[in-house]
Parts: C-alpha cells; structure tokens; sequence
C-alpha cells in the first residue's frame, strides 16, 4: 500500500482563530493591498486576508506592463472626465462610469504611493532618452498613445512588493494562506449588515474569524466557469486558478446586488487552448506597435480608422487625422468605435485576399531600436506572466529580438481557437453594483478591483483599491462593532470540513470539469429561458449530489473544494443575470434564441439581480445612475481632494 | 468554539496520495538549492511542499496548479536553482528574419 506523503504543516482542524479589526479587506492583490493602504492612512486598523502569498499574489503580483488612464499625470492631455466619458460610450453605456471615473482621476496619485515605496514608474536610469514614448522632465514613458499620454509603460515587476511595503508601513496587518470563505452578518440575516468573514487556512486548516465594522471584498472575477483543463487547472485560463470568485460566492449568499454577468465573450485566452499570452508573435498591448510580417516577409499593413494605410511606425502611435485621442490596452471595447479606435494592422481575411502568405510573424527588428528595446525590454520584461516564461525561457533558448521574427499562430493576437460556447469574463465584464463610496446594496460590504462590475487593470485596481479603503474606514469609524451570530458562523465551519468526512467522492477537478461543460451546454453562444433554467436546476444536482460527494484530505484540498464551491456559486448568478435580461445585446455578447431582437431601448439599462429571503430578485438601474461624474466625485471626497498629499486630485 | 464540525478531524501525521501528473512544470536542482523556501513562500498557487530536512529542496506537490508566472524563480536567490518548463505545445517557434523577395 502507497503510504503517501506526510503533510508538513500542523493539522488545526479543529481550532478557531478570532480577530478583531475596523476594516477588514478579503484579498491582497493590487486592489486589496491598495484598499489596505487606503483605510489605514484614513485611521483605521485593517486585516487582509489573502489566499496565496500578498508578496507575490493576485493578477499582477508578478508583474504588470502598462497602467492605464492615469489621466491626472502631468503629461496628460486628457481630462478624467473626457477619458471616462470615452470609455463609457465606447461600451453603449455599459461601464462603470463610477470606478473608472476614479482611476482616471486618481490613477496618477497611486502611483506616486508606489513610487514612495520604491515601485519603479519613470526613467529614472535614463535609458530611453530621446525616445518619442518618453518625457525629458518628468522621464515617464508612455503606451499607445504617444501624443495624449495618459497610458504609462512602468516596471510593474517592483510594484506588488512597494504595495506590500506601503501597507505594512502603514501597519496593515496581512493574513497569508487564509482563504475568505463567508461573511457573517447581523443576526445572520440575508441583506444584513455585514460584521465579518470567516477564513480558512491553506496550510493546517484552521478557521478565522474576523469581526469587522466594514469588509471590503478584492477577490477579483471568476474563472473556470467554461473553461476548464483537468490536466492543467492552473492554467485554463487567463487569470490566475485562484480567481474563482470567491467574493462574488461570499457576497451573494448575504444578498448583495450582481450586475451586468449576463455578458460573457467567446473565450480568448486560455494556456491550454491558446499560447501563453504574449507568448507568440502578436501586436497588440504588451506588444504594440510591433510590425508583423507575412511568410515571405513582407509587412503587413497598418490603417487607421479611415482605412489609410500608415506608411511610418510613428504614426501607429497617434491618432488618426481630427481625432482626438484613441484608446488601447486591456480596457479596449472588443469592437471599438470609430470615435476611439486606435491604429489596426488588417485582418487575416483581408491580408489572405491580398496574397499574403500564412503563417504571419512579429518582427522586432524592423522596429526602431528605442521601440524593440521598450517592448522586449519593459513591456515583456515586467507583464505579469511574459518575465520568466518569456522574456527570460526564450533568451535563454537563444531568441534574439535584433535578429529573430516569432511566429503568429491562428487568427492574429490572441494565438488560440475558441469553440462559440467556451465563454469567458475578459475585459469588461460584470460584477458587484456599487454606489460613489464603492459600497454594494449590503450595509458595510465594499467592492473594490476586478470584482465590481465592468472593471478592468492595475491602474483601475489600485485607484478603486484605495478608494474603496478609505471610505470603508469612513463608514468603520461611524459603527460599533456587530455579534456575530454563531450559527452562521457554524454553518461556514461545516461547509469548509465536510470533505473530511467523505469515504468515495469526486475530486475538485472532476467537479470543476462537470461545471464547466455544463455551463457550455446550458449558458453557451445561444440562450433562451428552458435551456437556462435547466442549466439552474443542473447546478442544483450537481451542488446536491455532486458537490455534497467532493473529497479532500489536506488543507489544501479543502481550499480547492471550496473555490469549486464558489465556482458553482458564480454559475447560478451568471444564469440567473441571463434570464432577467430579456433581450440579446450585442455591447453585452447576449444573443437570446427567444428574445431575438438586439439592443432595443427599453432593455438599454443595467439587468440586477440578488438573493432575497423570497427567491432571487431581478431589478434595474439606469446606464447613468451615477449622476455627475465630477459633481458627484467632489461631494463624496471632500476631505482627499483637500488633503495636501493628493494634488493632482485636487487639480 | 462550542459545536465541532461534523466530521472526525485526523489526530497525528496526516499522510496523502499526491495526485498523478501529466506535466511538470518546475524543476528543482538539489545541488544548486539551498532550501531557504522562498518559492515555497511565494507561491500563488501552493504547489510546493517545504523539505522537513533543513536546507533541503523543496519538492513540487500540486504541479497542475501552476499559473506559469514564474514567481518562484523570479524570488530564488540561486541562479539556476529552479527553472519553469513551458510545456511542449506551448512552445513557439522563431526564426532568423528576412526581406521579402524582390
């Protein structure tokens, strides 16, 4: 018999740590590290629970390319309200007008928090003097584009640690390996003000209990939802395995409000179905403006959004002629307007018909020298997933950028092919509603980051990250704290150790599998009410029958389960937000087989959808609920606009 | 706590089956590895187990939760220790560029 691997860590299933604090952040990636900073510069004591390491934790705990928005920088030509307006209407109105408004407007003022803390934002080794990408006074670099200057090129691989650095100066106290799995609220009542959350430990097993006057949620959005590799979990998709939304699970048990999850696109990104994102010859984001070239090597055409042909590289970086700027990066509308569409190369179908010869190449050495260096340098150098399995395996395989071209595989950027039912939330999906102070229907429960609704970069994580901080610790200085009610906290208990006492079962693996071609079969490329319904009543079999026979044995495991838990949870919100919208939309990538028209007005709003003690409640708010962006903004932020520290929100 | 969950918690050493795995995507060079445990430290994803010998390496337990993202190497402190293997089908090709025929 395999006697197995003797586990390391102390087994604590059986103990309770309790903790108390003002501002509890569930969390610890750029938005929750940030959130941190943000309620304990406003005074209060803060607790962040993070599920990895916060070192090195969340979407770009290794590292980030570009921020976006930083529309306060002093080079910028673009106002916040400008640049809010533009993502707005790049989308048909579906944006959060209320978060972005706040990156853009306090994007800039983040940064210099990292730059305090040794994150590296400028030139400051002066190596690209005299690029156009570059600044001589204030030495930044910019991304796309290079006359409205409101993106940034940075060294994203020094800025989780200086984000680290920031909090625990600021005596953030950080629980590592502690997995937030359910909020307590007043008298465990759903809609109920929120008092704490319980946490699990990944190592030995233990549970936390927090009791808290505010709880800020920064666990990002789900993944794994119809995407799914039994072989390579980690990598199914573009996130990391750890988004599973566990904060969207948490926040709706307790009844908060979901808005805009109806909107999956067809997948782009996945390890297992796709190349490594950046990893294969593409120009977009991390890599634009690179030249592309054809088999033979010929180049393939750059246009901007009149269709004229630019004929220099300098031109992929400004706007067409009479527009006023453009927009790139992540945050991009997968079709972006002609108002604000940025300089494209040609698409596949047009470069076949003009006798273009597959496969297609990126070829850095027919960039200017200044630009190679920033892309393969800078831009591959510090994202997130490109430094080691990039930059570093390729160069040490012998690539060369001043000699080599990278091969481009299937249809241009995105190197992969995606079946119409194989969904994903990417870009600007949906999420937790918010208000001005970035708190959600729920009495003391904050959103901040990826999990609220069309949210999207590190810059926007950041900004709402300290936004959301600080007004938590606003609202935690106005309340005692609550009691907690011990049943629920029991009931989370019992949800987290069940596994323990399960002889044959499922692994989480196989389960996660189930969920997923489930969700392809009932919440795919095409909708209608029975095929949704029955995609709810099937997670209800699988969550019964299924989700009661998970196995576990270690911490680990449990960890694992639980996020599966989470993962199925997500699913009921997402079909749930797909039957209350009845109508296709194609700003949402909803096509209803039953609802067939698109986009009509009386459905151009925001779908909500929460859990209520009656059943699942669905409501509706106005794409403009947010009001003024810079009335509203001031009214709410007085005491920060004032605060001598933050000049550029000032203005 | 007053009510314990509903089930017998192990009392002792805890032993387990690893999962079987179809990739690897770390290696660990037991010559070159000091055993600080950084990347066991790092790690998102929680793959490693740390060696109970002191300065021993640190083995890979859950090797099909890699995110790929390289922390582990990026904090090592020895060259070379730790390397992170793309796996097969994720690997590109490049080649010398050339001008297109006249």
């Amino acid at each position: 018999m395999i006697r197995g691997v003797r586990w390391p860590y102390p087994i604590e299933f059986d103990q309770v740590e309790h903790v108390d604090t003002d501002v509890l952040v569930l969390g610890g990636g750029a938005a929750g590290c940030m959130a941190g900073s943000g309620a304990a510069e406003a005074g209060a004591r803060v607790v962040v629970l993070e599920k990895a390491s916060t070192i090195a934790s969340g979407a770009s705990g290794s590292g980030s390319d570009h921020w976006e928005s930083a529309a306060t920088n002093p080079c910028s030509k673009v106002s916040p309200e400008e640049l809010t307006d533009a993502m707005i209407r790049s989308h048909g109105g579906y944006n959060n007008g209320i978060s972005h408004y706040i990156e853009c407007r306090e994007g800039w003022d983040r940064l210099l928090d990292i730059e305090a803390a040794r994150g590296k934002i400028r030139d400051t080794d002066d190596d690209f003097v005299g690029a156009p990408f570059r600044d001589r006074a204030t030495k930044l670099l910019f991304a796309y584009d290079y006359v409205n200057r409101f993106s940034l090129r940075i060294w994203g691989q020094t800025f989780k640690v200086a984000q680290l650095r920031n909090a625990k100066r600021n005596k953030v106290r950080f629980l590592d390996r502690v997995m937030a799995t359910g909020l307590l609220t007043e008298g465990g009542r759903l809609g109920a003000r929120v008092v704490g959350a319980v946490g699990l430990h990944g190592r030995t097993g233990k549970t936390v209990v927090v009791r808290a006057k505010a709880v800020v949620i920064a666990t990002s959005r789900p993944t794994r939802v119809w995407l799914f590799d039994p072989a390579a979990p980690g990598i199914s998709e573009f996130r990391p395995p750890q988004c599973t939304g566990d904060g969207h699970a948490m926040a709706w048990r307790v009844g908060a409000e979901f808005t805009m999850l109806e909107k999956a696109i067809r997948a782009e990104w996945s390890g297992t179905r796709s190349f490594v994102p950046y990893g294969a010859g593409n120009n977009h984001n991390t890599w634009y403006a690179c030249t592309m070239v054809d088999a033979e090597g010929r180049e393939i055409p750059w246009v901007d959004r009149d269709g004229r042909e630019l004929t220099t590289v300098a031109e992929r970086y400004r706007p067409s002629p009479g527009q006023r700027f453009f927009l790139k990066g992540g945050g991009e509308p997968d079709v972006p307007s002609y108002e604000f569409r940025g300089p494209e190369t040609l698409s596949v179908d047009e470069l076949l018909e003009r006798g273009y010869k597959l496969p297609l190449y990126a070829d850095l050495t027919r960039m200017p020298e200044q630009e190679r260096r920033v892309i393969w340098g800078v831009m591959v150098g510090n994202e997130g997933k490109t430094k080691v399995p990039i930059m570093q395996a390729y160069t040490s395989a012998g690539f060369d950028p001043d000699k080599h071209r990278i091969q481009s595989y299937g249809d241009g950027w995105k190197s992969g092919g995606f079946l119409p039912q194989e969904r994903q939330f990417f870009g600007i999906p949906g999420g937790l509603m918010n208000d001005w102070e970035l708190m959600t229907n729920v009495e003391g429960l904050f959103a901040v980051g990826d999990s609220l609704f069309a949210s999207n970069c590190y810059g926007h994580a950041c900004a709402t990250g300290h936004y959301g901080g600080r007004h938590a610790a606003a609202f935690a200085a106005r309340r005692d704290h609550g009691e907690i009610h011990e049943p629920q906290l029991e009931s989370v208990r019992e949800m987290h150790y069940r596994p323990l006492g399960v002889e044959r079962g499922h692994k989480w693996q196989e389960v996660n599998l189930a969920l997923s071609r489930h969700m392809q079969h009932h919440c795919g490329d095409f909708k209608t009410d029975e095929l949704l319904e029955r995609g709810l009543a099937g997670l209800t079999e699988l969550e019964e029958r299924h989700g009661g026979t998970l196995v576990g044995r270690t911490p680990h495991d449990l960890i694992r389960i639980a996020e599966v838990r989470n993962i199925i949870m997500t699913a009921r919100i997402i079909l749930h937000s797909c039957l209350a919208r009845k109508a296709s939309s194609e700003w949402l990538h909803f096509s209803r087989l039953d609802y067939p028209e698109f986009d009509p007005p009386e459905w151009k709003k925001f779908v909500t959808v929460r859990l209520t003690e009656d059943g699942v409640a669905y409501g509706a708010k106005s794409l403009d609920y947010y009001g003024s962006l810079t009335d509203e903004y001031e009214r709410h932020n007085l005491d920060y606009i004032e605060s001598p520290k933050k000049a550029s929100a000032r203005r | 706590m007053s009510t314990r969950p509903g089930t017998s918690p192990p009392t002792g050493d805890l032993h387990f089956v690893p999962d079987a795995a179809v990739f690897s995507p770390i290696y660990i060079d037991d010559e070159l590895c000091i055993g600080c445990n950084l990347c066991v430290f790092v790690c998102q994803a929680d793959l490693f187990l740390p060696n109970e010998v002191k300065g021993g390496a640190p083995s890979v337990l859950f090797p099909g939760e890699c995110w790929y993202e390289g922390s582990c190497v990026d904090h090592c402190p020895v060259p070379g220790a730790i390397t992170l293997n793309t796996q097969l089908y994720n690997r590109v090709h490049w080649e010398e560029s050339r001008m297109p025929p006249e």
